[in-house]
């Protein structure tokens, strides 16, 4: 049963697939030549020392480096099979589909309802006022939110905790409903028990969602991703699953960061 | 494996339980050594300075085990630490069983040496122990130096201690058919004999977990075990052909 459950995994195509991505700033490169599958319903956790490229290879997936102008991004980065630098490409659909979370939360200045209503709102995904209620309720609830705030939608975002507020951006970016969630450090900011509820909810969030998460903590790495990929001065050194990766690295470099040693 | 941890007081707590693992086997080998050469003389002192040993070997134990399990709950290790860890649990627990059969041994010995029981040929058990007594300061040397190459070495010298083992029980049980008056010394030959076939097969394990520990996999291949005694019955009949 297992043996065919992991084949069925292998069979099945990445729902993001890479090819020899480079990223520069100005004439900096930051990420060199990197190819990396992203599989469907499974968390991947990028790791490696701050400057790593990391966070800037996570921005790439949803073209977010575009909003920087000096950021030239080339290779191939397909979504679902798609070139999501494909001229058709609308840069807001895709980022509807492929949705961001932060380090540190972000709320909008206002309730928490708004918070989550806006994205249906702009993308136009609510028939009508019930609907959107609807959507804005399911999505507080997959952000396992709702049970804390149920009786103060109407009250403002920002005045949540941080774990809260960490929460709501979730439920803002599952609210357009989409297939990939990227989040940066997401739990960086956080308490050990406001960490906890947010790797609990990751884990029951891939049944429906892929995430790709880009965390400085091993721990958390070995915890809540099934793959990790190690980036080291832009290029990809090692990825494999996680288990491999924290029991048996190939790359001396791999063992040498997670180990915490000089390298 | 040389790479020094940024905590330097990482480095501390994994050299502190090698340092200990290896005091422990230096001390298992050495307990072993004296046990046969008190079997081989008849040394009963000796025999009881062994019994008294085995609570040094088994006070190590416990300090590994303390020590490592600090450094998985604290440390956190991964990857070649954590492998290191956990085998040196392990290693420590069959050092501490070989401990006891050699403790065993000795015990033995004194009982066999007091009654001045009949012995026949000890020849083929000292032979035994010393094939033991050098696996295990193999697997010392391997874990030091972290040398699956010699490790894989001892999983397969172990099939000469089994096929000693099978000789001895042949030898033995013949003495026995012979004149009942051998059968109790006979039977505590062959329960030492057993326990140091069994040290063996726990050198072997030991010899498995550092291949684990340096290359991150467990050795494919099934490893030749000779111990064939669970399946022999002699009877009278065989004592003119192989008794002599």
């Amino acid at each position: 049963m297992d043996i065919q459950m992991q084949n069925a995994a292998v069979v099945k195509p990445p729902i993001m697939s890479t090819k020899n991505v480079d990223v520069f700033y100005g004439k900096k490169q930051a990420i060199d030549n990197v190819s990396l599958d992203i599989p469907e319903n499974q968390i991947t956790a990028l790791i490696g020392p701050s400057g790593c490229g990391k966070s800037t290879y996570l921005r790439c997936l949803n073209r977010m480096n575009d909003t920087i102008s000096i950021c030239k991004v080339t290779g191939d980065i397909r979504f679902a099979g798609q070139d999501i630098h494909d001229k058709k490409v609308d840069v807001v659909a895709l980022r509807a589909r492929i949705g961001m979370v932060f380090q540190k939360a972000n709320p909008f200045p206002k309730s928490i309802f708004e918070n989550v209503a806006y994205g249906p709102r702009i993308h136009d995904l609510a028939d009508n006022k019930d609907h959107l209620k609807d959507i804005v309720i399911t999505s507080l609830k997959r952000a396992g939110l709702y049970d804390e705030v149920s009786d103060r939608l109407d009250e403002s975002g920002t005045g949540l905790s941080g774990g809260q507020q960490q929460r709501l951006c979730i439920a803002r970016a599952i609210a357009v409903d989409p297939q990939v969630i990227l989040m940066d450090e997401p739990c960086s900011a956080l308490d050990p028990i406001a960490t906890a509820v947010i790797e609990d909810l990751m884990e029951q969030m891939r049944e429906k969602y892929t995430i790709v998460t880009v965390t400085h903590s091993m721990a958390q790495a070995a915890r809540i991703s099934q793959k990790t990929a190690f980036f080291h001065l832009g290029t990809l050194v090692e990825v494999g699953a996680t288990e491999k990766i924290f029991t048996n690295p190939e790359d001396q470099r791999t063992q040498n960061y997670i180990s915490g040693k000089i390298g | 494996m040389n790479t020094e941890h940024i905590v330097s007081s990482f480095n501390d707590d994994l050299n502190r339980i090698e340092s200990l693992l290896l005091e422990m086997g230096g001390l298992v080998e050495k307990q072993l050594l004296e046990a046969t050469k008190a079997l081989r003389t008849e040394d009963r002192v000796l025999a009881k300075q062994v019994l008294k040993g085995d609570k040094r070997i088994n006070h190590l134990e416990a300090q590994i085990n303390e020590n490592a399990i600090k450094i998985l709950a604290l440390r956190q290790p991964v990857a070649a630490d954590l492998r290191n860890v956990v085998m040196t649990l392990k290693m420590a627990s069959h050092l501490e069983r070989i401990g006891d059969y050699t403790k065993n041994m000795a015990r033995r010995t004194n009982t066999i040496t007091k009654a001045e029981a009949f012995t026949g040929s000890i020849g083929t058990l000292v032979r035994m122990s010393e094939l033991v007594q050098s696996m295990i300061k193999s697997a010392l040397d391997a874990h030091n130096k972290r040398d699956a190459g010699t490790a894989q070495e001892i999983r397969i010298a172990d099939e000469g201690v089994d096929q000693m083992h099978n000789t001895l029980f042949r030898e033995l049980l013949t003495y026995m058919m012979e004149d009942v008056r051998n059968i109790s010394g006979c039977m505590h030959l062959l329960f030492i004999a057993k326990n140091i076939e069994r040290m063996g097969d726990h050198v072997a394990d030991i010899a498995q977990e550092i291949i684990f520990l340096v290359t991150g996999e467990w050795p494919e291949d099934k490893r030749p075990k000779g111990d064939k005694t669970s399946k022999m019955i002699i009877g009278p009949d065989d004592i003119s052909t192989e008794g002599s």
